[in-house]
């Protein structure tokens, strides 16, 4: 680094800055609805993401009604069940999960973090959301239309899903996959936004090494979305070729219920290489910007410098680059050639070295530091302990002759759950409790969020802490009805409604959120620019909730790492990133290596 | 997917040595010198707008390519025979290049009546070449090599039809260059997305270069499979 | 301070669920007891990881919580203890990888001397197919599959006379005795599970997939469906008998061959 006398500028004259193709809008329209503000679409990500998530949510109820006390509610038939399913899966892991992280947290806070105005293609990053929008209606639409949605699981795998076995055959599948393609063209506008803004737009002073891990997660993510969506939408493109015009990609010549299909050679499992090609970094898409996020929020309430900055940097990387080569762990017992079984075991179990790097990180960072226990606190705390859960149960099923029994029971289930549906979510939950004063201008209530918190931790964890052990045993996932198995005891029907009770209660404890965001928006505490005496830039704009253009006439510069938690010498516990500070004081106490 | 296996790891070790020269392994809490960074990245938004997105592209078509080859193993794989237009198509792509090269050359002059000439030329060859595409589809079909009829068929027209989209995709854009020319907008402006026409148009050529060549040839990939198994054996 | 205590909670509440749950793998009727050492050696790792990461939480939580005058220590990284901890986690992955491909190896290593079976699974429901006196199994393609041809066994092939064909019924097997297992499907992805047996692997339409096993106990267990398959999925159900060896002899003897079937069809 050059050293510039520090202290001259604090930030950059108007005059300095390139001329950024910011839109200014003319009318409410433009302002609020079809906005190229990132604030704004971040915030629209947010809400439909949250809207449809909740859809999502009460089929979970529905499913856990069937499996809890089967046969209660007559209309969830075994076609119905699986259509719930289905949905229930792929809105959760795409529509919710990716949109929020990236479409929603990436939107609002990459921009902020980095001291720019806004994204480099405002007018990409506005038709990135309405694709997405889009996306979601024909999803949606899929419910209404004849047959229903399609019933073929997730993971949606040929030839099943397009046979007239299988729910949905006829228009569900096909608005999924077209859905899906939407989607992906949505987010890759998106997500080429996210990227060149990382690579383009920082603020002078904000090297790579200066940007919060929020920023490193989102990016990380947005990179491998960028990377891994082709594969699905290459997938898509060809069932629905398979599907519409009768060609013969992933059909194999099979006889569908007593008739010869004029299908031949085709092969299932050329799908499921391209699905988990997409779907394995998709787990690790949704988990980064987690891993980031919940990263600044220990930071920032423990009052304490994220243990190992660097490290933690070098694991999101490496994790990102080796999430590529570990998607056939999902195929272990799906026909491949079994040797690959030694590679992608081996892949697998060494992704879990950086992540456990990860953990080791952000416990060391609460060691020896000032633990605020606000309701963004309690969050992160909660997605460590899930996070911890689910990652070793991946243990297990990483562990190629592990995976044998344990495939396609109840335990991969609870696994993928506790790992990357409740950690994300309680993250997405801590993001939100954490940035809403910066996005709203109040706090949300505190009494509501600690309700909120301990209901939807402790009911998540005991709903699928047990069901570990109902795979252990042998219980299939994805069975309508359990019906008579000799090796099951009846026991498990009680932990089976007991599970369901605990999922309705949680599930109720997400209205006391949602609940809690609309009345925070008007009896909130006032919040003020920096709520939580936090360092970095997203916390420093002139006005709050910050205005079109992020910084007023002129922009921070960065003069320090995003960390600077109870610098010994430092008159407050926090020094944000735009303050410059004499240098002497930091060099000499800085160094505890 | 060992194609694609192959693109990442390129992938990978430029990002690599990319993170590496911006200082992956420096201490970033003993910097507590002012920044040093300039306030104008060294590349255009728009410039590096467009690698990623070309690299997202790649990415896609090599995943077009890795289903390829997976699925030409299969017993049933009859390749198809090419027409003869698909060469003539492929010299109008490289003359569409071309153009727009001349195109580029002219406007880092800043002859303006020259780059209107490349951009004119250059998207009208496009545009046959995109015909003749079409045309080579209808000799196909009319020779009985339909979608249904086997899979080496399907891959060939859902390759053409990616690879022409696109085309197509970079035919708006040229439009929009043209649009700036005629309203005579800054000649850093027209350089620009001159350039970037420029650029991706050689990617689409590149591209249909490497996608001909294996639906021409059809190589077999099983030794490349082989390779990859033979640890094991 | 409470924070702590739930924390402290959900550690033992864990651990004393798994002790006390009885809900616990089914006892084994193979010979993949390797794979059932490799999850206890797998559980004693994690257990003891996830003890300990939440325990510690639990414990910074308590003395770190924050009291008017605390400050936090200010300490940007600590590489000794950073690559330890990355030389401890890497043994301890080391610890549950190395097992385990050593148990995979065998269990895609099919013994010499194993008698072939074949298990087809459709839409919804399970045939076998067992060789008969000749011990080859015939060709078999989904093209030749009628009613009275269910797995579509190749009516040319000499081969397939003698095989014995079991539809939607049980399927005996001998104890003691290798078996491997080919796998096809006429439809749709299924997967031949018997939790008992421990090993199971999906079939596929248009190719074989395989397993091998040996039983190690008689007795009658249920087959299920792993790999979902329709509407039918969860109904998808058959049984297999373990039995000895004169036993099973007997009910083979039973059994009609394909050749016998094929005239009775017509």
């Amino acid at each position: 680094m050059s050293s510039a006398a520090p202290g001259v500028q604090e930030v950059i004259p108007a005059s300095d800055v390139a001329e950024a193709e910011l839109y200014h809008p003319h009318s409410w329209l433009t302002k609020y609805v079809f906005s190229q503000d990132a604030k704004i679409i971040g915030i629209q990500y947010t809400v439909t993401a949250l809207a449809i998530g909740t859809v999502a949510l009460v089929l979970s109820w529905l499913m856990r009604v069937q499996l809890g006390f089967p046969g209660v509610l007559s209309f969830i038939d075994p076609a119905t069940y699986y259509q719930f399913i289905t949905m229930h899966g792929m809105i959760m892991v795409v529509y919710l999960l990716t949109a929020v992280l990236l479409g929603g947290f990436g939107n609002y806070l990459i921009p902020l973090m980095l001291g720019a105005r806004d994204m480099v293609f405002p007018y990409a990053n506005m038709l990135s959301y309405w694709t997405y929008l889009l996306a979601v209606v024909v999803l949606v639409a899929s419910f209404f239309a004849p047959g229903g949605p399609t019933g073929a699981g997730w993971t949606l795998y040929p030839p099943q899903a397009i046979l007239s076995g299988t729910p949905g055959q006829d228009w569900g599948i096909i608005l999924m996959l077209v859905s899906l393609m939407l989607f992906i063209i949505g987010f890759t506008m998106g997500g080429l936004n996210y990227v060149v803004t990382v690579l383009q737009a920082r603020t002078r002073g904000m090297t790579l090494m200066r940007m919060p891990l929020t920023v490193w997660g989102i990016f990380t993510a947005t990179v491998m979305a960028l990377l891994a969506f082709p594969a699905l939408f290459v997938g898509a493109v060809m069932m629905l070729f398979d599907r519409l015009l009768g060609t013969s990609f992933f059909m194999p010549a099979l006889v569908e219920l007593g008739q010869l299909r004029e299908h031949g050679g085709g092969s299932p499992i050329l799908w499921q290489h391209l699905f988990w090609f997409f779907g394995h970094p998709e787990v690790y898409i949704v988990a980064l910007p987690a891993f980031g996020i919940v990263s600044d929020l220990i930071s920032v309430h423990a009052r304490r410098n994220i243990f190992g900055y660097r490290m933690m940097v070098w694991a999101i990387v490496a994790i990102g680059a080796l999430s590529f080569v570990v998607w056939a762990h999902h195929m272990y017992v799906s026909g491949m050639h079994p040797y690959f079984g030694f590679f992608f075991a081996t892949t697998t179990l060494i992704i879990a070295i950086p992540t456990a790097i990860k953990v080791y990180n952000w416990l060391l960072t609460l060691w020896r530091g000032d633990i605020h226990l606000t309701v963004p606190m309690l969050f992160a705390l909660g997605f460590i302990v899930t996070f911890v859960n689910g990652g070793l149960t991946g243990l297990f099923l990483g562990n190629v002759v592990v995976d044998v029994p344990l495939s396609d029971t109840l335990f991969v289930v609870a696994h993928f759950h506790m790992v990357m549906g409740v950690a994300p979510i309680l993250v997405i939950f801590g993001g939100i409790y954490h940035w809403y004063p910066k996005v709203t201008g109040r706090m949300l209530n505190e009494g509501m969020g600690r309700i909120h918190f301990w209901v939807t931790f402790l009911g998540a964890y005991a709903i699928f802490f047990p069901m570990h052990y109902l795979g252990l045993l042998g219980v299939p996932r994805r069975y309508h009805d359990l019906g008579e198995m000799a090796f099951v005891p009846p026991s498990t029907a009680t932990l089976n409604a007991f599970i369901s009770l605990v999922a309705f209660v949680v599930g109720f404890a997400q209205i006391v959120f949602l609940f809690n965001l609309f009345w925070s928006l008007r009896r909130g505490r006032e919040a003020g620019s920096n709520p939580w005496n936090a360092t970095t830039l997203e916390w420093q704009t002139p006005e709050t909730p910050p205005g079109h253009g992020n910084w007023g006439k002129e922009l921070p510069v960065v003069y320090r790492w995003a960390y600077d938690y109870s610098v010994p010498g430092a008159a407050r516990d926090y020094v944000p990133q735009n303050e410059p500070m004499p240098a002497p004081t930091r060099a000499a106490t800085g160094q505890a290596t | 997917m060992i194609f694609t296996l192959l693109f990442l790891a390129a992938v990978a070790v430029i990002a690599g040595i990319w993170l590496f020269r911006q200082g992956l392994t420096s201490k970033p809490w003993l910097e507590s010198a002012a920044p040093a960074m300039a306030s104008a990245p060294p590349v255009p938004a728009a410039r590096m707008g467009l690698r990623v997105f070309i690299t997202v592209a790649t990415g896609f078509l090599v995943l077009l390519v890795s289903a390829y080859s997976i699925r030409m193993e299969m017993a049933d794989w009859r390749p198809p025979p090419q027409p003869g237009l698909l060469w003539v198509n492929t010299g109008v792509l490289i003359v569409s290049s071309l153009a727009l090269q001349w195109a580029r050359s002219a406007a880092g002059r800043g002859d303006i009546q020259a780059v209107q000439d490349g951009l004119v030329f250059g998207g009208t060859s496009a545009i046959v070449f995109l015909l003749g595409q079409l045309m080579a589809w209808r000799e196909m079909a009319n020779a009985g090599y339909l979608l249904t009829s086997n899979p080496a068929n399907a891959f060939f027209y859902i390759i053409t039809a990616a690879h022409a989209l696109h085309v197509l995709g970079g035919l708006v854009a040229l439009a929009r260059a043209g649009m700036w020319l005629r309203r005579g907008a800054a000649i850093g402006r027209l350089r620009l997305s001159v350039d970037l026409c420029t650029t991706y148009w050689h990617f689409l050529l590149v591209a249909w270069l490497v996608l001909f060549s294996l639906l021409a040839f059809a190589p077999s990939f099983s030794w490349l499979y082989a390779i990859c198994t033979a640890p094991f054996r | 301070m409470v924070v702590a205590l739930i924390m402290v909670l959900v550690v033992v509440g864990s651990v004393a669920f798994h002790l006390v749950s009885p809900w616990w793998w089914t006892p084994i009727a193979s010979n993949w007891h390797y794979i059932d050492n490799t999850i206890t050696i797998t559980f004693w790792i994690t257990g003891f990881v996830f003890a300990a990461v939440v325990l510690f939480m639990a414990y910074c939580v308590y003395r770190f919580r924050h009291r008017p005058g605390l400050r936090a220590m200010y300490e940007p990284e600590n590489k000794r203890l950073e690559s330890w901890l990355t030389v401890v986690t890497a043994v301890g992955v080391a610890a549950m990888l190395a097992p385990g491909l050593f148990v995979w190896s065998q269990f895609v290593t099919v013994p010499p001397g194993s008698s072939e079976i074949e298990i087809v699974g459709q839409q919804w429901r399970w045939s076998y197919r067992l060789p008969g006196p000749d011990g080859r199994l015939g060709l078999s393609d989904v093209r030749y599959v009628t009613a009275d041809n269910p797995l579509g066994l190749n009516p040319d092939d000499p081969n397939g006379r003698d095989d014995v064909v079991i539809d939607n019924d049980d399927l005996h097997l001998p104890i003691g005795k290798p078996v491997k297992v080919r796998l096809r499907s006429i439809d749709v992805l299924h997967d031949f599970y018997v939790p008992e047996f421990r090993a199971k692997m999906d079939m596929i339409p248009g190719s074989v997939t395989y397993f091998w096993f040996t039983p190690t106990r008689t007795g009658t267990f249920e087959v299920l469906c792993a790999e979902m398959c329709g509407t039918g999925h969860s109904v998808m159900r058959s049984r297999v008998l373990v039995e000895t060896e004169v036993e099973h002899r007997a009910w083979l003897s039973q059994q009609r061959a394909f050749a016998e079937l094929e005239v009775s069809g017509r």
